[in-house]
């Protein structure tokens, strides 16, 4: 079981949600974030004042998934969230030891399939 | 059961279409155009419908009065929503955490703003002030406290109308009453802006009761209640004294300067300054908020500078509405232009705004005695230097102002008695202040009425610099001024009102106080 945590611009969410929707992704959270990497920030003014705003806004999706989906997930992101622009994001797969279902107690990869 | 109803239907239909033809020859014929309405008999007269010239004459003489005590009562009535449109300017431009407070202090202001003037500004403001030409020429306000210096007689202040008793029991009284309350209301409430977001409200509270009673009134005494700037041009031949058609000094000077005191006083926002001085930005959270209060504002003022004549029948009206919003104009547009060429090449939102509060505030005093093409200039020239003050007061002299309460109001409203001391071009004004002829500035051959006006600008500037500095610094020995620095970077409304003013909107309230490096 892998955790998939992708790291989107905030105006791919919906392109993607509706792609993972079509391969049939089993669920998602999602999460808006504030971050950089290299794009760092961006210069804004107020009053004729200058300030850095060094956070921009983006959104984390996580998906825990069994190891066969992760390869289709993350290529399907990479092709629907990518602008070929810096501050598209990335993507990072976190092993998950193990996963519970609340309403049935079944645990294992059938608990997020 | 439903052939009951029925029948009772039918019943009520035959009735319905019968009335008209039981009515009688006596019905009397209706008016839906209107030219039939109001005739002789309307006129109060011994005779019905033959009222004696004398009848009709004191009726052309009540109706003169009605119309220009309802002028001034429904300029009033504009005036006064103008606390909305402060409300919303400053609340717009100061941070969410705060907005409970901002919005407590606007609105308290209004009340108690209004009681301090009843218990006892109105009268040391008006208390002298002789007949109320415009409304029936009452003469009850007849008893101004004065000293005399070098032969001539300084009126300081009014002793009569407390509590709007005693002779201060009359109709022209009461309407003056309202329209003067609303315009120290205007002044009351510049100063929260100036210092918002750090105000411990027991401290605001009582200000508030302080500007209506004292710190106002005095000055608007020595402008508007016959005191000794008026008096400048009977006793000095300086002009027609200190003239201020519709309080540029008065109201707004006085609120500007206040605003600059206490802003120096209470002293930076937490995080506004750097370590060497440099300013850090904190951004309003709802720029909506402050044009729409901008656009209440701009709208309240069609009441503030025309009602200022306290006369519907005074046609000049017309001039004085076209000339406030003419200024308003060229100084919104001066202002971003200004902006966006010359300093930050963007166009930024709240200095349109101030950039067109600076304007109506520029042509308060002259609006009444300038032709338009002066209107225009005089809101060119208040749209540059509102920008500029704002630069200075916040880069050179280090006092953080949220809203920009010292640049509109203060900077301005001295520049609007300035402008009134070179553009008034003498068509209106006979007979202001005592003395004979229009009232003329610099550029149409009167010097001396520019020098009135310096000396009244440098009279608003010791006296309300003084006496707020008095009233600030009593305040804080009693109940202190500023909040704990823990309760300014929480945010204001819920350590000092009790309750946060966005319930269950997400609020980083730490990351809004700038890191001062």
């Amino acid at each position: 079981m892998k955790m998939i945590q992708a790291i989107i611009r905030r105006e791919k969410l919906e392109a993607v949600k509706q792609a993972l929707d079509a391969i049939h992704c089993p669920g998602m959270m999602v999460w808006e974030i504030v971050g950089h990497g290299k794009q760092k920030g961006i210069t804004e003014q107020y009053r004729g004042r200058e300030f850095r705003v060094d956070f921009l806004p983006k959104t984390k999706i996580e998906i825990v998934v069994s190891d066969s989906k992760v390869k289709a997930i993350v290529d399907v992101i990479i092709k629907v969230a990518n602008t070929d622009k810096v501050g598209d994001g990335k993507i990072f797969i976190i092993p998950v030891e193990d996963a519970v279902r609340i309403r049935t107690g079944e645990k294992g990869e059938v608990a997020v399939s | 059961m439903s052939k009951k109803i029925s029948w009772l239907l039918i019943g009520f239909f035959l009735l319905s279409i019968a009335m008209p033809l039981i009515a009688k020859a006596a019905d009397i014929a209706p008016d839906p155009a209107g030219t039939s309405t109001g005739k002789a008999i309307d006129v109060p007269a011994a005779v019905a419908g033959s009222p004696t010239l004398e009848e009709l004459a004191a009726t052309a003489g009540h109706n003169r009065v009605a119309i220009n005590m309802m002028w001034t009562l429904i300029t009033g009535f504009l005036v006064m929503f103008m606390q909305a449109g402060f409300a919303m300017v400053e609340t717009g431009l100061t941070r969410a955490k705060n907005v409970a407070h901002t919005m407590a202090m606007n609105f308290m202001v209004y009340p108690l703003g209004m009681l301090g003037f009843y218990v006892c500004g109105f009268a040391f403001m008006f208390g002298g002030l002789g007949p109320i030409a415009t409304m029936g020429g009452f003469n009850g306000l007849n008893h101004e406290i004065s000293i005399t210096l070098m032969g001539k007689s300084f009126g300081l202040f009014g002793g009569k109308g407390f509590f709007l008793t005693g002779q201060g029991y009359d109709v022209a009284v009461f309407a003056l009453f309202l329209f003067q309350m609303v315009f120290m209301d205007t002044t009351a409430t510049i100063p929260t802006g100036a210092m918002a977001e750090r105000w411990k409200y027991i401290s605001f509270f009582i200000y508030a009761l302080c500007v209506g009673t004292v710190i106002y009134p005095i000055y608007g005494n020595w402008v508007w209640g016959g005191g000794w700037l008026a008096m400048l041009g009977q006793n000095f031949h300086l002009g027609h004294g200190h003239v201020d058609f519709a309080g540029s000094s008065v109201v707004h000077m006085t609120g500007g300067v206040i605003a600059l005191v206490g802003a120096w006083f209470i002293g930076p926002r937490i995080g506004k300054f750097n370590k060497d001085k440099s300013p850090n930005p904190i951004p309003g959270h709802n720029i909506p908020m402050a044009v729409i209060g901008t656009f209440i504002l701009a709208f309240g003022w069609f009441g503030f500078n025309p009602g200022s004549t306290l006369a519907g029948t005074d046609l000049r009206i017309a001039v004085v509405a076209v000339n406030t919003m003419l200024a308003s104009a060229t100084s919104a547009v001066v202002a971003t232009i200004w902006m966006w060429a010359v300093r930050t090449k963007k166009p930024d939102p709240s200095m349109m705004c101030n950039g067109l509060l600076a304007g109506l505030v520029a042509i308060t005093a002259p609006c009444a005695f300038v032709n338009s093409v002066s209107a225009c200039i005089i809101g060119i020239v208040s749209g540059v230097l509102v920008v500029e003050a704002v630069y200075f007061f916040e880069g050179v002299l280090k006092i953080d102002d949220p809203v920009g309460a010292i640049s509109v109001h203060g900077v301005n409203g001295a520049w609007g008695v300035l402008a009134l001391g070179l553009f008034a071009d003498g068509t209106y004004g006979d007979g202001w202040n005592g003395v004979a002829g229009t009232v003329k500035g610099l550029f149409y051959g009167d010097s001396s009425q520019f020098i009135a006006e310096c000396v009244g600008v440098l009279a608003n500037l010791v006296y309300i610099g003084l006496i707020s500095l008095i009233v600030f610094k009593l305040i804080d020995i009693f109940v202190g001024t500023r909040v704990a620095p823990e309760a300014e970077i929480e945010g204001l409304d819920v350590p000092e009102m009790g309750v946060p003013g966005y319930v269950g909107v997400k609020m980083d309230k730490f990351s809004e106080t700038p890191f001062s490096k």
